[in-house]
C-alpha cells in the first residue's frame, strides 16, 4: 500500500464546510438511493427531484386508429428548488400526418410540474414522490390535438431496486421497478360537446442494471460501454373513470436501452399499441439526457436555495 | 428525420460547450475483483473509482459475514492515483466478506455501494 495520503486539514474543512452548507443529504440530484442509480425513463415518469435536461426527445408514433401518425420533438426540464423539492417543464413540437388531408405542424401544450421527494430509503433501495402535473389549455396549436382546457394531475411516482434481496440470488438483485399512479382531471367536461374524461393513468418500467451487476453483483467483464447500459421495459396505460364509455383503456409498450454515462445518457424504445384502440403497427423514441448536475455541479446543477 | 438529427445534434452542442466538470463517482473496478473467489486471501482491498474522490470524505470497510470488522482501518486516497481507494486488510481465513463503500467525489457528489468476496472457497 502506498503511504501518500492526503491530509491537507484545511481542504478537509473547506469541503466540510461546503457539504454542510450544500446539506448533502439524501436528496441528490439523479436517481440515487442507496448503492442503486435509477436512470430518467422515458415514458416513465422519474421518481426523484433532478437538475436534469432532456434535450431532445424525438418519437415517432405508431399510427393512430385512423391512420394518422404524429411525430414529436420535445424538450424536457426538470430542476430542483430545494434539495426535496423541484420543478419540471417542457414542450414539444409536433408533426401531424393524416391521409387525405394536408399535414401539419405546430406546438403541442405546455407541460410543468411541482414535485416533492417523499422519501429516499438507501439500504432498500426506494424512492417515493408525489407530483402535480398540469397540460395547461390554449398554449399550443389544436389542429395538432393540443387541447383548449387545462388538466390537472396529481401522481405518486415510485422507484425500487432490488439489490436489497439475499445475495444467493446474484443476479436478480440488478432488477429495478418504477412506477407512476396518478388521475387526469380536465378543468373543462366536454369539448364541442364531446366529454372530456377523467383517467386514471398508472405506468411501469422494468430495469435491469448492468451497472449494478459490476459494482454490486459480481465483476463479469462487461467494460464501458457495456458496462453502462440498462436494458428496460416501460408500459402505459390511461383508462377514462368518467365520462366516458367502459373499456377505453388505451396505452403502449415499449422496450428499448438506455446507456447512462458520466454527465448524459441516451435511450432508445420501440413503441408497440398494446391494444388496438391505441393504434397499430409500431413507432419509436429516441432521447437525449443531461445530467446537469454533473454538468454544473456549482451552479445551475444544484438547488435554487443553495445558489446563493 | 433531418430535423432529429439536427435537434440532436443542437443538444450535443449546446451541452459540449459547458465548462469541464467532474461527476459523480461509481465504481469501475475493484480488486479482489467483485463477486469474486480468491485462493489466497488478499493483504489489501482497492477500488478505482470513475471519478477523484475526496480523501477525507471517502471510506472503505471490510467485515466478515459475523459482521466483524476486518479491515485495518486505514482507508486512503494515493495522492498520485486521487480516483482510488485502498485498505489494509487482517489476515482473512477462508470465507465471504463484505465490502462496503462510500465516497464523496471532487464536486461533492457522494455515492455508495456494496459488494462481497470469498477467500479460499474455491
Amino acid at each position: 500500500m502506498r503511504p501518500t495520503l492526503y491530509n491537507d486539514r484545511r481542504a478537509v474543512f473547506a469541503l466540510a464546510a461546503a457539504l454542510m452548507i450544500t446539506r448533502i443529504n439524501g436528496a441528490l440530484a439523479h436517481g440515487m438511493a442507496g448503492e442503486r442509480f435509477f436512470p430518467a425513463t422515458i415514458l416513465t415518469d422519474d421518481p426523484f427531484v433532478a437538475d436534469e435536461i432532456s434535450l431532445p426527445q424525438a418519437s415517432l408514433n405508431p399510427p393512430a386508429l385512423d391512420n394518422s401518425q404524429l411525430t414529436n420533438i420535445e424538450i424536457d426540464l426538470s430542476k430542483r428548488i430545494t434539495p426535496n423539492t423541484g420543478i419540471i417543464i417542457g414542450d414539444e413540437w409536433q408533426h401531424l400526418r393524416a391521409p387525405g388531408v394536408p399535414s401539419v405542424g405546430g406546438l403541442g401544450p405546455l407541460r410543468t410540474g411541482a414535485q416533492y421527494q417523499l422519501f429516499i430509503d438507501g439500504p432498500h433501495q426506494a424512492l417515493g414522490l408525489l407530483g402535480l402535473n398540469v397540460i395547461w389549455g390554449h398554449t399550443g396549436r389544436t389542429a395538432v390535438g393540443a387541447p383548449d382546457f387545462t388538466t390537472l394531475s396529481p401522481t405518486f411516482d415510485f422507484g425500487k431496486g432490488f439489490g436489497d434481496i439475499p445475495r444467493s440470488l446474484p443476479y436478480l438483485r440488478p432488477f429495478a421497478i418504477t412506477g407512476n399512479l396518478g388521475f387526469n382531471f380536465p378543468t373543462q367536461a366536454t369539448t364541442a360537446g364531446v366529454p372530456n374524461p377523467n383517467n386514471f393513468a398508472y405506468g411501469f418500467a422494468f430495469e435491469y442494471s448492468f451497472p449494478y451487476i459490476e459494482c454490486c453483483v459480481k465483476d463479469i467483464g462487461l467494460r464501458p460501454p457495456f458496462s453502462q447500459l440498462i436494458p428496460l421495459v416501460e408500459v402505459s396505460f390511461t383508462t377514462p373513470i368518467s365520462r366516458a364509455p367502459a373499456n377505453q383503456t388505451t396505452g403502449t409498450i415499449q422496450p428499448g436501452i438506455i446507456w447512462a454515462g458520466p454527465y448524459f445518457q441516451i435511450g432508445a424504445e420501440a413503441i408497440i399499441p398494446a391494444n388496438r384502440l391505441t393504434g397499430h403497427g409500431y413507432g419509436g423514441v429516441v432521447q437525449l439526457h443531461f445530467y446537469l448536475d454533473d454538468i454544473f455541479p456549482h451552479s445551475i446543477g444544484r438547488p435554487i436555495s443553495e445558489w446563493w | 428525420m433531418r430535423g432529429v438529427l439536427m435537434a440532436f445534434a443542437a443538444g450535443a452542442a449546446a451541452m459540449s460547450a459547458a465548462p469541464p466538470a467532474r461527476a459523480h463517482a461509481f465504481l469501475d473496478h475493484a480488486s479482489p475483483p467483485v463477486g469474486s473467489s480468491v485462493p489466497a486471501a488478499p493483504p489489501v482491498v482497492t477500488l478505482w473509482f470513475t471519478q477523484d474522490l475526496e480523501p477525507g470524505f471517502s471510506r472503505v470497510t471490510v467485515t466478515d459475514e459475523a459482521g466483524k470488522q476486518v479491515d485495518l482501518g486505514n482507508a486512503q486516497v494515493p495522492r498520485d492515483s486521487p480516483a482510488e481507494l485502498q485498505i489494509g486488510l487482517k489476515p482473512l481465513p477462508p470465507g465471504t466478506y463484505l465490502v462496503s463503500w462510500h465516497v464523496v467525489s471532487v464536486d461533492t457528489h457522494p455515492t455508495e455501494g456494496t459488494f462481497t468476496f470469498e477467500v479460499g472457497q474455491g
